[in-house]
């Protein structure tokens, strides 16, 4: 009789510190104000390396990273919640923003404390929420600069000079905007130092992503949540730059000593979309079954950058500094931003589903999965946009797929026990038992 | 071998009993508050029928939404793959099953082996699971039985608008106040159940032959509305509230 192979598996070494940068960034942000230093707002997907120019006591809070952490506290987050619809705002909007604007309405911090003012808001619009999100919160504290950019000018196939231009353009007024708000002098050094991070933190968190096709896998996607999430505070940051290149370092010792996610790994899965972060719980469900979800799109493409290598598999991809490409300028270190983050994998699908398909197809193989767990997330409308039809691409290829409805921030809309009966009978369609 | 498969279901337990395979007791009882003791009196009852003592079964698999309280039980299975198994043992040439019960309905693509290929649940729409036609034939003051036959009487198909079960009941009112004929309304009540049956189904690219299942299959009118939604012949089983029993019972010969 076959025995199933046990693997060994050991805590991160580095994970205390990843929840220290965590700590430290919710505070800063709090504290700006005490360190003599200014604070700005605006979403995980804005160009974060831009403000840098205007010092390093710079400190932002990025919206959806925020919202999702209230989200993970369920009694804040049923008052944000209540309290954005006692203002009027309706229960099927994006939960992220309405999680963020109910911290705001009742003016408490999730940290603690009232909720901090930014100083200004820096925004960009990805999806229709991106556009209302921070007009909504300068409606509840009034008086707040704000300045947008939109990005509309991709997928990444079809960019071409004038697109780039029409995003440079407005980077470059961005940062005269900036001047004039703070009225700080802007330094094109330390942008051009932000840029240089920002390339080197998601090419390193593409490798680590990479290097879970290994089998045993040595990162589990529940732990690859609390590890992307330092890339959505501030990826532009030497911090994280540095810290990605640590946690790279310990996964590649993972790989080539079969330190495994899970001790018991028998199937692979992967997942789509922000997870209801209330129930992340789902995840340690599937390993009762030694299933193991490594990863997604979403955790591999909203942080990670990639390119196709020369063996035709998808890798991290080769930064700036990597390539030899210099940057001497502020045109320069915006044209290099701008181009390197209209190629995040993520961003595609919103000009087509298929874009997103051939990317999650290429994860099934690559990663050698033997199926899909597609969230149908209620609470993010712009991330859901298309998912049946991926569905459909994935089951043409030859993957099983099974979906779950829920919310990334709204448990009210999330059924445990139905979800966790539907992981039964996938995992026995697929041919797997309990422990 | 003697085994039994027991089905835990929202509504009612339903218990098979199979000697090498055929049927040789079965009973059904409501699972009330106290399911366990339910399927208890289930159980002893299907015992009963099949003349045979509580010791001679060998091997219980249980399956339904309840089936972690079930007594007698040595495994589970999901009902998905129960329905599955079930079906293809009675119809193998099936590679869709249906399966409308008083709180869920479900769609089941299988392949020849009756592997299940692919599912769809519908969980969280009342509208489109059994318990809507107990409420409508309430609203109508119309006996459940009679709802199906009744709809068959139908000279006018009429829209049945409402997304919800408990909106659907008023519409009933409305159309009751509108002086509609009941045969009219009952079928529309079954063409909405069917339409987001239908819906499950097209998720999982349903093929022929296609199976159904579960209470709601003794429901002539819902069957009738299933086939003219779907465009194609609909099987139907003897005793088709069962089949999942029937298949746990299957399985438990295999494990």
């Amino acid at each position: 009789m076959a025995t199933k192979q046990v693997y060994e598996t050991r805590p991160l070494q580095c994970w205390g510190k990843a929840k220290e940068i965590r700590r430290k960034y919710y505070q800063d942000y709090a504290t700006a104000h005490e360190q003599g230093g200014i604070r700005w707002a605006g979403g995980a997907w804005t160009f974060g390396a831009i403000p840098s120019g205007l010092g390093d006591d710079v400190f932002s809070l990025t919206s959806e990273p925020y919202a999702a952490s209230i989200a993970a506290d369920k009694d804040f987050s049923i008052r944000c919640l209540e309290a954005a619809e006692r203002a009027g705002y309706a229960r099927d909007l994006c939960s992220y923003m309405r999680n963020y604007w109910g911290s705001v309405i009742l003016d408490e911090y999730l940290g603690g404390g009232p909720f901090p003012k930014p100083d200004f808001i820096w925004q960009d619009h990805i999806c229709c929420s991106h556009a209302k999100w921070y007009q909504v919160v300068c409606d509840h504290e009034p008086g707040i600069p704000h300045y947008c950019i939109d990005v509309a000018v991709g997928p990444a196939g079809e960019i071409n000079d004038n697109k780039l231009d029409y995003l440079v353009g407005q980077m470059h007024d961005g940062i005269e905007w900036l001047e004039r708000a703070t009225g700080r002098t802007y330094d094109d050094g330390k942008l051009i130092e932000a840029v240089h991070n920002e390339c080197r933190s998601t090419s390193l968190w593409a490798e680590v992503c990479d290097l879970n096709k290994a089998v045993p896998a040595p990162l589990e996607e529940k732990t690859m949540f609390s590890l992307y999430v330092l890339g959505t505070l501030m990826k532009h940051s030497k911090v994280v730059a540095d810290f990605y290149e640590e946690l790279r370092d310990e996964v590649k010792d993972r790989v080539e000593n079969q330190i495994a996610a899970i001790p018991n790994e028998r199937c692979r899965l992967m997942s789509d979309t922000q997870p209801p972060w209330g129930f992340l719980g789902l995840f340690r469900y599937l390993e009762s079954y030694g299933a193991i979800s490594v990863g997604s799109l979403y955790t591999f493409g909203l942080i990670g950058m990639w390119e196709d290598k020369s063996d035709g598999s998808w890798g991290p991809r080769t930064t700036p500094q990597q390539a030899g490409v210099e940057i001497t300028d502020r045109d320069r270190a915006l044209r290099v931003l701008a181009e390197w983050n209209l190629h995040k994998p993520e961003w595609q699908h919103f000009y087509s589903p298929h874009l997103k398909t051939e990317m999650m197809v290429r994860i099934a193989k690559e990663w050698s999965l033997d199926g899909v767990m597609l969230h149908y997330n209620r609470g993010c409308e712009g991330l859901s946009l298309g998912i049946a039809e991926n569905r459909l691409g994935l089951l043409e290829a030859g993957y099983p797929v099974m979906t779950f409805e829920g919310n990334m921030g709204d448990e009210r809309e999330f059924d445990l026990a139905r979800t966790k009966t539907r992981i039964d009978t996938f995992m026995e369609t697929l041919g797997f038992k309990q422990n | 071998m003697i085994t039994a498969g027991i089905d835990m279901g929202a509504k009612t337990i339903k218990v098979v009993v199979l000697r090498d395979g055929e049927i040789i007791g079965r009973a059904v009882t409501l699972a009330g508050f106290e399911s366990r003791e339910a399927a208890e009196e289930a159980y002893a009852a299907a015992v009963s029928e099949a003349g045979i003592t509580v010791d001679e079964v060998e091997r219980v698999v249980a399956t339904g939404a309840g089936r972690g309280y079930a007594p007698h039980s040595g495994a589970d299975v999901s009902e998905v793959a129960s329905d599955a198994r079930g079906v293809h043992r009675l119809f193998p040439a099936a590679r869709t099953v249906i399966d409308v019960g008083a709180e869920e309905g479900r769609a089941i693509r299988c392949n020849e082996q009756g592997k299940v290929v692919d599912f769809a649940l519908n969980e969280k729409c009342a509208a489109g699971a059994g318990a809507f036609t107990e409420a409508m034939s309430r609203a109508l003051e119309v006996d459940i039985k009679a709802l199906g036959a009744m709809s068959l009487n139908s000279k006018n198909a009429i829209p049945m608008n409402a997304q919800c079960a408990v909106f659907a009941e008023s519409e009933v009112v409305s159309l009751l106040h509108a002086k509609t004929a009941k045969e009219d309304i009952a079928r529309a009540v079954h063409d909405a159940i069917a339409s987001r049956i239908v819906s499950l189904a097209r998720k999982v690219g349903f093929k022929p032959d296609v199976v159904l299942i579960g209470g709601l299959a003794h429901n002539i009118g819902f069957v009738d509305s299933l086939q003219r939604a779907l465009e194609c012949e609909v099987l139907v089983p003897d005793d088709p509230e069962y089949i999942g029993a029937y298949g746990a019972a299957l399985a438990a010969a295999e494990v």
